[in-house]
């Protein structure tokens, strides 16, 4: 029951780990701009890096049915795009200050964050 | 708003004379294409600027030119484009739909499946009893079952458990991975007790098959009834794209021809006939008709156009033929704007959801742990079989959970409701303003344009020396004509009416909110209110009782004085709107304390107010005071809503808790306004009141119910009812719980869709 107890404690640690304190590493811009794909539940990629000052592109690739994924949100900079199904979704990002940004689904079960450095 | 996609920056594009085309470029292999490429675009005529991303492979052009020219361009130079972003709302809409309806029936056919297994298991479960694990029979009848029951996992289930390790690979956690922890744990364990009876006590050896197939069935069947609900949500924007037509009839080379609404181009001149749509926007140039524009600004009665007039893009002609110049089109039109400032303004969310918002962040981490503290628990602590009801415990957490809902409380009700506002002509900007709207408690009302026609007439001209009436009123026009004061306007077109033209003025200058003074055939002369007479001590003492009863009569008096003599008064009177009283008598009914505003004198104000049944005014308000009133009603902890024109009022609005400007039907982008009324109505301000009331009570029932399903669900799954009354959540009933409370949530958020504001 010990053995049981500390494995299950084990799992709470590796969950609060996992899900909040690891940081993934993130993903740089090619040329200013970076491809997202939209699918089973996830963007990929979902820590981008920016450059503070200047302007980055995002193009969006839904391949996922879920209506979840039709809408991607920026609410730090009040951008809320439809995301049509494979097709490319161009969205430009104003020149953005050093920071976090957010995006996600309406209900917040996609997410990604913007690094700005 | 700073800026957004390519769409969204056409969209915001001011300058009428430019259009932005995207194109996507193919073949283009290095660099040296570019210049090829950007040179063979700005060779076509009417391109401004053209520039390619080399790393994009795209090319943004400007100018009054069509997307087939540019493609034809760089096909000519031996590469390949195709137009970016460029289908129109309405294709964009058919394809969502049918997506929607190909993943609808994508999701029955899985639910079908599941259920077809999980239904006779749950049926022969509930008849026998008989779910355990004890004979080698049984053992081989449940492996058969089993295997079945994987299969159903594979096929009706498998984009929980792709979806779920997708997340995880992520750092990320959703509702796909409960759904596929709580069914892979139920089935998982089934199997063990299937392959290795002995591991487990003897009470403990029940296999959760049933619940497996059922709650994936369940699951599937609440997400596919929560998609068709869902579209039920955007009827409003569906509605408005609906109104876009796809082809126009335009004069080219002096003959008319239809042509697809995309090539129309600036400067085009449109043939419309009685009971066509107007395709794109524009000013008459021949022709007289009556347009109903009851769609975009709630107004039901037609209005007259003749030349010179402007038509808006997806309004009904009605009578008669005529020709139009185009002078908006794609996505610079009122309509296209209108479509745009919905669709932003219903995925913003009101800060009350922001609440739902930090909890969805942690929520899954969160029951995942809670499922791991409550099977620790009845491991430690239960009854026997420990093991089966830990099992079942940490199950029905899993499934019972519903980030969903909460997710869902927000956006579905605010999507309805802003689509709900539009249909009445009332442009709601974000989800703060209609949070903010829902909760005013005072409302100032500028009198001019917004209680009033805003249209002012000469009503008396009072002689005070030996002139004649059109002496004084020639006098006034000439020193009026140069102004752009309602008042002004009002003296200039009776002198009009009158066949008086103005005279030369001199020296004009503009006193702010008392007059005006100039030279007029070498004599002063000063037109204005009381104070700016005595300021210049002209003696007007026997005429104030006169001034004084026509603005008791609701008329504005003003001084007129030709060489430091009083010469006349002109009175002026600005009708009040036929509906603003019924209208401010909604607002006083529902609470709210109405106050006008106005730069005129008190009497005036005073006799104004009372026609319009208001109490409380601000008089002799000048135009930079505004705000100041708005800071006054504010200090006594009022929620000001402000209404006025949105341009002279800009401050006013800003400062205002929530800005409303009264738009005419085509102003929709007034920067300055938090609620843009399409419609001069003040019952839209009503409209606009009404409806966030009734979309943040909608949100509040929706947050309400889907924090206390997981609040008191979560729980009960746990087990916490099991010491006191001996129940333990059976996890299909966790399933069927949780499939449906999302389709509460949409189903709720769509009640909103028979709300009406008050008839009027």
């Amino acid at each position: 029951m010990v053995i049981v107890n500390i494995a299950g404690l084990g799992l709470i640690l590796l969950i609060v780990w996992w899900f909040w304190l690891y940081k993934p590493k993130e993903v740089e811009l090619v040329d200013g701009a970076i491809n997202v794909i939209v699918e089973n539940g996830t963007y990929q990629p979902s820590r981008i890096k920016l450059t503070a000052g200047e302007s980055a592109t995002l193009q969006f690739l839904r391949k996922d049915s879920n209506p979840c994924a039709g809408t991607v949100l920026f609410p730090g900079i009040e951008i809320s795009e439809e995301l049509p199904i494979d097709t490319i979704k161009t969205i430009i990002l104003p020149v953005l200050t050093k920071g976090e940004y957010e995006f996600n689904c309406q209900m917040k079960m996609y997410r990604g964050t913007l690094l700005v450095e | 708003m700073s800026q957004s996609s390519q769409e969204t920056k056409s969209d915001h594009h001011n300058d009428s004379t430019k259009l932005q085309h995207e194109l996507a470029i193919d073949g283009a292999s290095c660099a040296s294409c570019v210049t090829k490429i950007e040179k063979a675009l700005s060779a076509v005529s009417g391109v401004e600027k053209a520039e390619m991303n080399f790393a994009q492979r795209t090319a943004i052009v400007m100018g009054n030119v069509t997307d087939d020219a540019l493609i034809a361009a760089v096909k000519a130079a031996g590469y390949g484009a195709s137009p970016i972003n460029a289908s129109s709302e309405d294709d964009v809409l058919d394809a969502k739909e049918k997506a929607d309806r190909a993943y609808y029936k994508q999701l029955m056919r899985k639910t079908w499946i599941a259920l077809a297994l999980g239904g006779p298991l749950m049926l022969y479960a509930l008849v026998t009893g008989e779910v355990n694990v004890n004979t080698g029979g049984e053992r081989l009848a449940w492996l058969i079952v089993g295997i079945l029951t994987g299969g159903v996992l594979y096929v009706s289930g498998r984009h929980f458990f792709v979806g779920a390790w997708k997340s995880f690979l992520n750092n990320s956690a959703n509702m796909d991975t409960l759904i596929a922890l709580g069914t892979g744990t139920a089935w998982l364990y089934s199997m063990i007790v299937v392959f290795f009876p002995e591991a487990v006590p003897a009470q403990a050896r029940h296999v959760y098959f049933e619940a497996t197939a059922i709650i994936i069935g369940l699951i599937d069947l609440g997400l596919a009834l929560e998609i068709r609900a869902r579209g039920k949500t955007s009827e409003a924007i569906k509605r408005l794209i609906g109104l876009q037509v796809k082809t126009a009839r335009v004069v080219r080379d002096d003959a008319e021809v239809d042509i697809p609404i995309e090539d129309v181009l600036l400067g085009d001149t449109v043939r419309v006939r009685p009971g066509e749509k107007i395709p794109v926007d524009g000013d008459v140039v021949e022709g007289h008709t009556a347009i109903d524009e009851s769609m975009l600004t709630g107004e039901p009665m037609p209005v007259e156009k003749g030349v010179g007039d402007e038509v808006v893009t997806g309004t009904l002609n009605k009578t008669g033929s005529f020709l139009f110049k185009a002078t908006r089109v794609g996505k610079d039109t009122a309509l296209a704007q209108i479509i745009n400032m919905v669709k932003r303004a219903q995925n913003s969310k009101p800060p009350i959801g922001r609440l739902a918002d930090a909890i969805s962040a942690y929520f899954v981490p969160v029951v995942m742990i809670i499922a791991i503290l409550s099977a620790l628990t009845w491991l430690n602590f239960g009854p026997a079989p420990a093991i089966a009801l830990a099992i079942v415990s940490a199950t029905t957490v899993l499934i019972i959970a519903c980030p969903c809902a909460l997710g869902l409380a927000t956006p579905m009700s605010v999507m309805v409701g802003v689509g709900k506002a539009a249909e009445a002509g009332v442009l709601i900007r974000n989800g703060e303003a209609l949070q903010t709207a829902s909760k005013i408690t005072a409302m100032i009302l500028d009198k001019t344009g917004t209680i009033t026609l805003g249209s002012p007439k000469v009503t008396d001209i009072v002689v005070a020396n030996n002139m004649s009436e059109e002496e004084v009123l020639q006098l006034a026009a000439s020193l009026e004509s140069g102004s752009e004061h309602p008042l002004a306007l009002a003296i200039v077109e009776s002198a009009k009416e009158r066949g008086l033209t103005p005279g030369k003025v001199a020296n004009f200058n503009a006193i702010a909110g008392h007059g005006v003074e100039a030279e007029i055939e070498n004599q002063h002369v000063l037109f204005g209110n009381e104070k700016l007479m005595q300021e210049r001590d002209i003696n007007i003492a026997d005429y104030v009782k006169r001034a004084q009863s026509l603005a008791g009569e609701a008329k504005t008096p003003m001084y007129f004085a030709v060489g430091q003599q009083l010469a006349a008064i002109i009175a002026v009177a600005d009708p009040i709107k036929e509906d603003s009283i019924e209208a401010i008598n909604r607002l006083q009914h529902n609470g709210i304390r109405v106050v006008m505003l106005t730069g005129d004198n008190r009497d005036t104000a005073k006799a104004v107010a009372k026609k319009a049944n208001i109490t409380e005014f601000f008089a002799e308000v000048l135009p930079d005071q505004k705000a100041d009133k708005v800071a006054e009603l504010q200090m006594q902890n009022e929620i000001v809503g402000m209404t006025g024109d949105g341009i002279n009022d800009a401050p006013a609005l800003a400062l205002a808790n929530v800005g409303f400007a009264i738009g005419t039907g085509t102003d929709v982008a007034i920067e300055s306004a938090d609620i843009t009324l399409m419609r001069g109505s003040l019952h839209g301000l009503a409209d606009a009141i009404a409806v966030s009331k009734a979309t943040l009570r909608n949100i509040k029932q929706n947050l309400f119910g889907a924090f206390i399903y997981n609040v008191a669900g979560v729980p009960v799954a746990a087990g916490v009812l099991y010491p006191v009354m001996g129940v333990l959540m059976n996890p299909v009933i966790a399933g069927a719980a949780m499939a449906f409370s999302s389709l509460t949530v949409v189903t709720n958020a769509n009640r909103l869709r028979l709300f009406k504001a008050q008839e009027h």
